[in-house]
C-alpha cells in the first residue's frame, strides 16, 4: 500500500494494482478501504472517495490539530492511522453485501447513439450485435466522477473496446450511455465528452436536490435493457 | 429583503465554501475560488464566516440596497464604492436603504468577493449555496447573475444591526484584517508548492523547468483551472493513468506538456499525472491570476505548507475574537 501527498489537505491511498487484469478485485479492495476508513474517526478529516485502484482522503489541518493531533507531523500520524485501519480491516469487499443489480434502461436508436456505427464498424459486427452485447453484460460502478454523477462502469465486453474519440464533443446530451476504451458510462449531465456515444437512457441518474445526489454508487451492479423508441418517449413524458 | 443586480457586471455568481463530503458522487467542491478572502469579507460583515456572497469577476457589478447593510469585500486591485463613498478592501461599510455598492474592472487581478450582512438566502443544494456554473445547479439556478436580478438577502441579526448603529455617521469601519488577506493579486508572483503525486513520472528536466522557469497564464482558463503556456513538461512515459482523485491546487499534465493548475470547479478526479500541489495558504493568489500573467513556481515541503495553514488558521481565529468588540 502506498500513501501519497496530495497536496497539503489530501492523500491519495493506493490500495489495489493490476487493475487491467483484475479490474473487478481492484474494485473490492478499495471499496474495502473506503468503509474502514469511514468507519474510524480521523479528527479533522472531511471526506473520503474512491477511484479505480485509490481512496483518497481529504482533510483540513487546523481540525486536526484542534481534534488533538500533535502538529510537527500531521503526515506520519495520518499514514500510521490508515496503515493501522486497512491492516485490522478485510482488505476484500467481495464478501460484502451489495445491493441487487440495477437496471437501466437504454434507447439505442441511431438518433441518440452517434457513434453506434463507429463502434460496430470497429468491433467487425453489426450494430444489432452491439446492442445485444452492451444489455447483455453486467456491469459494476467503479466510481462516479467527471461531472456530478458520472458512471465509470467496468465489465464491458472486450469486443466493444472502443478508442475514445481524437476530438470530443463540445456537448453530450444528459443520460447519453457511451464506451471510451475499456469501459462504459453514463453522463447524467449535458457536458462535453469524448466517449462514443451508443445510446440513450430516460432514467434520471443525479439530482442534486436528493442526497444523497445519484441513482449508482461505487459497487453496484448494473446492467442495461434495450428499450423502443417508443418505451423511450413514454418514460420521459 | 432583495438587493437589486442593477449590472450584474462580466461573471457574478452566489458562492459560500463549497459543498465537500459529495466527491464519491462526482461532485466538485465549488464554492469561492479564494475561500479565505470570502471568510474574511464575512467575518467584517457580521456573518458566519461561511455565508453566501457574491463572487465578481472583472468588476461591472452595481447592486441597489432596499435596506440597511453591512458590506465588506477582498480579492485584486479593484475601485469600490458604497454610494458616492470609496471602499477600500477589507473594512465594513454601511450601505443605506436606496444606496449602491459598485465595482469598476480591476487594476490588478480579476475577482473579488463582496460579503452582505445577512448572507445571500438562496436555496442550500447538497448542503451549499454556491452556484455551480458547470453543472447547472446551486446559487441562482446554477447560472451566473443577470442585469436587473433581484438578489434574496437574510436578515440582519441583532449583531449586525450593531454595527449599523454604529456606522450611522462615518459609513466606514477604520479597522481592517491583518496581511493580505484581502488584497490577494500580485503581479507575477511566485506561487508554492509540494511535490506532486506523480513527480516521478516526469523527466529530470521537466521538474526541473517547472521549478525554475516562468509560466503565463493562457486565455482559456476558467474556475476550473488555469492553463499554463511556458516550457513542454515531458512525461517518462506517454500513457495516461487510471483516473484519481485530483484537488484545487494540483498541477496536472496532459500529453501536449502544458500544466493545468486546478481550481475549485475541477473534476473531482482526473488521468494526467500531477507534476506539483500549489499549496492551500497560495491558492488565493493563483484566483486573481489574468491572461498573460506571468507565474513561477518553488518547491516547500510538506510540513511547511502545514505550518503555513495552521498559522493562517490561528491568525483569523484571532482576527475573528478581534473583531467582537465592534458588534457590541
Amino acid at each position: 500500500m502506498e500513501i501519497t501527498p496530495l497536496g497539503d489537505s489530501a492523500l491519495l491511498i493506493r490500495v489495489a494494482e493490476n487493475f487491467d487484469n483484475a479490474p473487478e478485485d481492484a474494485l473490492n479492495k478499495v471499496l474495502a478501504a473506503q468503509r474502514a476508513l469511514e468507519s474510524i474517526k480521523i479528527p479533522g478529516v472531511i471526506e473520503i472517495a474512491p477511484a479505480y485502484t485509490t481512496v483518497a482522503m481529504f482533510y483540513h489541518p487546523a481540525r486536526m490539530v484542534d481534534g488533538g493531533v500533535p502538529e510537527h507531523d500531521l503526515l506520519g500520524w495520518l499514514e500510521q492511522r490508515i496503515r493501522e485501519a486497512l491492516s485490522n480491516a478485510p482488505s476484500d469487499a467481495s464478501r460484502m453485501e451489495t445491493r441487487s443489480p440495477i437496471e437501466i434502461p437504454v434507447c439505442y436508436d441511431p438518433e441518440f447513439g452517434f457513434d453506434l456505427e463507429e463502434v460496430a464498424h470497429r468491433a467487425g459486427i453489426d450494430s444489432k450485435q452491439v446492442v445485444d452485447l452492451h444489455s447483455g453484460g453486467e456491469y459494476r460502478v467503479h466510481c462516479l466522477g467527471f461531472t456530478g454523477g458520472f458512471t465509470f462502469l467496468g465489465g464491458l465486453p472486450k469486443k466493444l473496446a472502443t478508442p475514445r474519440r481524437d476530438v470530443p464533443r463540445k456537448e453530450v446530451p444528459a443520460g447519453s450511455v457511451a464506451i471510451g476504451g475499456k469501459q462504459t458510462g453514463i453522463y447524467p449531465i449535458k457536458s462535453p465528452g469524448g466517449w462514443n456515444v451508443i445510446g440513450r437512457t430516460p432514467r434520471g441518474l443525479f439530482d442534486p436536490k436528493n442526497n444523497p445526489p445519484t441513482l449508482l454508487r461505487a459497487g453496484d451492479r448494473v446492467r442495461f435493457r434495450a428499450i423502443s423508441r417508443d418505451e423511450f418517449e413514454r418514460s420521459t413524458s | 429583503m432583495n438587493a437589486t443586480a442593477i449590472r450584474a457586471g462580466f461573471l457574478t455568481s452566489v458562492q459560500d465554501l463549497g459543498r465537500p463530503g459529495f466527491r464519491q458522487f462526482g461532485v466538485s467542491l465549488g464554492g469561492a475560488l479564494d475561500a479565505h478572502a470570502l471568510r474574511v469579507a464575512n467575518l467584517l460583515a457580521g456573518n458566519d464566516e461561511s455565508a453566501a456572497g457574491l463572487e465578481i469577476t472583472f468588476g461591472g457589478l452595481r447592486l441597489r440596497f432596499s435596506d440597511d447593510r453591512i458590506v465588506a469585500w477582498g480579492g485584486g486591485e479593484f475601485k469600490a464604492r458604497v454610494g458616492s463613498t470609496p471602499l477600500d478592501a477589507g473594512h465594513p461599510a454601511l450601505v443605506r436603504a436606496g444606496e449602491e455598492f459598485s465595482i469598476e474592472p480591476p487594476a490588478l487581478g480579476c475577482r473579488a468577493w463582496l460579503a452582505i450582512s445577512g448572507g445571500i438566502d438562496v436555496p442550500l443544494v447538497l448542503g451549499s449555496r454556491a452556484g455551480d456554473l458547470r453543472a447547472g445547479f446551486g446559487g441562482i439556478d446554477g447560472r451566473p447573475l443577470r442585469d436587473s436580478e433581484q438578489v434574496p438577502l437574510g436578515e440582519n441579526t441583532p449583531r449586525v444591526k450593531g454595527l449599523i448603529d454604529k456606522l450611522r455617521s462615518e459609513q466606514i469601519g477604520r479597522w481592517k484584517p491583518p496581511h493580505d488577506w484581502s488584497n490577494t493579486a500580485q503581479r507575477a508572483p511566485t506561487l508554492r508548492y509540494i511535490r506532486g503525486a506523480d513527480s516521478d513520472r516526469f523527466v529530470n528536466a521537466a521538474r526541473q523547468s517547472f521549478s525554475s522557469e516562468s509560466f503565463f497564464v493562457s486565455p482559456d482558463s476558467d474556475r476550473m483551472g488555469i492553463r499554463l503556456d511556458g516550457p513542454q513538461l515531458e512525461r517518462t512515459e506517454d500513457v495516461d493513468l487510471l483516473s484519481e482523485a485530483v484537488a484545487p491546487g494540483t498541477v496536472q499534465v496532459p500529453p501536449n506538456g502544458r500544466p493545468i493548475l486546478l481550481l475549485n470547479d475541477c473534476q473531482t478526479i482526473g488521468g494526467y499525472p500531477k507534476i506539483a500541489h500549489v499549496i492551500t495558504v497560495d491558492l488565493p493568489i493563483t484566483t486573481q491570476l489574468c491572461p498573460g500573467d506571468r507565474v513561477r513556481f518553488t518547491e516547500i515541503s510538506i510540513r511547511d505548507a502545514h505550518a503555513l495553514f495552521l498559522e493562517r488558521e490561528r491568525n483569523l481565529e484571532q482576527f475573528r475574537r478581534g473583531l467582537e468588540s465592534h458588534f457590541k
